[in-house]
């Protein structure tokens, strides 16, 4: 075993596809000679060359439409948005377009494509570098929302994505990228899209996480555990679309009380589906009400470092959170 | 009879593919008059009309390798996907939202034309999106050709993307990213303008301040043309050696065909509110179907007699069409619950 960095583990996944499947390039803002902002495609330009490492024009809209129209050819583009917050100009390819493609056509056309964006605050990039996107998206039937919070899965869940016959949003934690790190097997694995991943056992509550999150949430149940004997279960729910409603149920069956934690903002979040599904199905399960931990409700996450730490959640604040519902 | 110079690629092509073409393009007319009267009938819900451009469209398919290229057409595109392989029952289909209708087991409106087998590329009803698309598919085009997974002489592959819009369509952003990306990778792309000179309401001046959407080409390094959209033989060369550029790997074309819209956008549209009913007439003089006729009569390959011949066949056909469409089953409800993936 190798412990790699998530953004390492990111990149190991994209060149063994390039090496596995000639049919797979990759497009985006600066991923060619430059090897992408945050390196994910460094040393893939020296390897495979310009045919395969692409820079496109400064222009997202035309990296996923594009995409869109390589995929339909039966090419398995991976497209990078330089940052999720820029994703938008291109909302009407993915949901009108990428998402629709098979369905509108009656299952004749398929669009095997891969958005890989980085994503989330903390890292001092204001409103338009610092945006969780992932909301957008789960609420489209017809694609995909990956989010990784470990190497492992990172590596896994990409080769996947790459092999998925659908449009498939990968969205990465930006600020672990280096911060995170973890043990990859070398060579071909994968991690199923579809499976969320109970990343700590606990019986006294469960909470849900993802991303960046998750690695903080874990974080915050091990301090409550040191600090207040708390036995919390961490959900890495890591894919958002398909939702995973066994996983959520079957924890939340054991531990009775349930704690989400996104640093999206907190109206209309992921964090809402993950509480109607426990309305719905795990009503009777319920010892006590869902609680959100959120980013507060404003446009983007702000520039000065007081207000960045006032929006962001941290393992302190999940820990606290946690101690609050399982006192409920 | 003077000698023919053939300077013109059209002027190499035989009788009966000069007769297919009219075939064509008096057959698609004679469908889209079908609908607009099913509509006025109450028995189908929409439908939107590609009549004045036939001879743009047909014109356009000739000139490429039909059923193989990848086309990215728009709703307008009827004697276009006519002339690729859709059949007059397929449309129908689609008219009444049948089920297992060709394009989209009738999820999509009529229109929305698309069949794998055909390589014709669903689309949308948002305007210009297809555009950056069939830019990507002549870059997968190319990406084959370079790293060795198809032979750029194999004409079996597509060797070219095609794709349509109207000029009003070239507003959107959507177009001037799908041009720059084939620019910069002079793709084997061609972008067919059918020039209506109305965005539904609004004329051309509305939407741009050149006289010509080829003008734009330039600021994209494609190569630019424009032609008399209502003359299917000028449509036929312009597309035609845009095509041999494509598949000489020379790069892409805009090729805007000039053309009118006899009807209004749609039949949920009244074109009175903001054209003359003078102005419609004037156009309607230039019908691309009755200068066609007139040319091949002329030349003596269309002879009166094979005129009516066409002109019975072709009700024939449609009336077959709308029988058979109209006598086949709706999709069942739970049907709208299927392929939202694919496996």
């Amino acid at each position: 075993m190798t412990v790699l960095t998530l953004i390492d583990a990111i990149k190991q996944a994209m060149d063994e596809e390039l090496e596995r499947d000639p049919r797979v390039f990759i497009t985006g803002e600066d991923v060619g000679k430059r090897g992408g902002v945050f390196r994910a495609t460094q040393g893939l330009y020296d390897k495979y060359g310009g045919t395969r490492i692409v820079d496109s024009p400064l222009a997202e809209l035309s990296i996923v439409a594009t995409g869109i129209g390589a995929a339909l050819a039966d090419l398995r583009p991976i497209c990078e948005i330089q940052f999720a917050d820029f994703i938008h100009p291109a909302f009407n390819q993915i949901v009108n377009e990428a998402a629709k493609m098979h369905y509108r056509s009656g299952g004749q056309w398929r669009v095997p494509l891969v958005i890989r964006a980085p994503y989330g605050g903390g890292i001092s990039g204001a409103l338009y570098h610092s945006q969780s996107v992932e909301a957008f998206f789960t609420h489209v039937p017809g694609l995909k929302v990956v989010i990784p919070s470990t190497p492992y899965d990172a590596k896994g869940l990409l080769k996947s994505a790459v092999r998925d016959p659908n449009p498939v949003l990968y969205f990465e934690p930006k600020k672990g990228y280096r911060a995170i790190k973890g043990e990859v097997p070398p060579g071909d694995y994968t991690v199923p899209i579809g499976p969320a991943r109970v990343a700590r056992e606990g019986r006294d509550l469960t909470a849900f996480a993802y991303g960046m999150m998750a690695h903080y949430t874990v974080l915050a149940a091990e301090q409550v555990a040191r600090e207040d004997g708390l036995d919390v279960e961490v959900i890495d729910l890591r894919t958002l679309l398909p939702v995973d409603k066994t996983a959520i149920l079957t924890s939340v069956q054991k531990t009775g009380k349930a704690l989400i934690v996104h640093e999206d903002n907190l109206t209309m979040g992921y964090g809402a589906e993950v509480a109607a599904v426990l309305a719905d199905d795990g009503f009777a399960y319920l010892d006590a009400p869902v609680r959100r931990l959120a980013g507060p409700d404003v446009p983007a996450v702000p520039f000065a470092h007081t207000m960045q730490e006032f929006f962001m959640p941290n393992p302190d604040k999940i820990a606290a959170a946690m101690r609050d519902l399982a006192e409920y | 009879m003077a000698t023919k110079i053939f300077a013109r690629p059209s002027a190499r092509l035989k009788a009966e593919h000069l007769l297919e073409m009219f075939w064509l393009m008096l057959l698609s007319r004679r469908v889209d008059e079908r609908a607009w009267a099913l509509h006025r009938q109450g028995k189908i819900a929409f439908h939107i009309s590609g009549m004045g451009h036939e001879g743009a469209q047909v014109g356009a398919a000739f000139a490429i390798n039909r059923g193989v290229d990848y086309v990215h057409p728009y709703y307008r595109d009827l004697a276009l996907v006519l002339a690729l392989g859709i059949t007059p029952t397929d449309f129908m289909m689609s008219l009444f939202g049948k089920k297992d209708e060709y394009s989209s087991k009738a999820r999509q409106m009529p229109s929305h034309f698309g069949s794998k087998k055909l390589n014709i590329v669903s689309g949308s009803s948002p305007v210009a999106t297809q555009v950056p698309q069939a830019a990507g598919l002549a870059f997968a085009i190319k990406y084959k050709q370079q790293a060795g997974l198809v032979n750029p002489d194999d004409s079996t592959q597509p060797r070219l993307a095609l794709t349509c819009l109207g000029e009003g369509s070239t507003s959107q952003g959507e177009w001037h990213e799908g041009m720059n990306w084939a620019g910069v990778h002079q793709l084997p792309f061609i972008c067919l303008v059918e020039n209506n000179l109305y965005a539904i309401s609004v004329p051309q001046e509305g939407q741009m301040a050149v006289s010509n959407v080829a003008d734009r080409a330039a600021a994209y390094g494609v190569k630019g043309i424009w032609v008399d959209g209502n003359d299917v033989l000028a449509v036929y060369d312009a597309v035609y050696e845009a095509a041999q550029r494509a598949y000489r790997g020379e790069g892409p074309t805009l090729v805007e065909a000039k053309t009118y819209r006899v009807v209004p956008h749609s039949s949920d549209d009244d074109d009175r509110s903001y054209r003359s009913r003078e102005e419609v007439e004037e156009w309607k003089k230039k019908d691309p179907i009755l200068r066609f006729e007139k040319y091949l009569m002329d030349e003596g390959i269309l002879t009166p007699e094979r005129l009516d011949e066409y002109e019975t066949r072709a009700r024939a056909e449609v009336d077959r069409a709308q029988h058979a469409a109209e006598a086949a089953p709706y999709p069942a409800e739970t049907d709208a619950l299927d392929e939202v993936y694919a496996d």
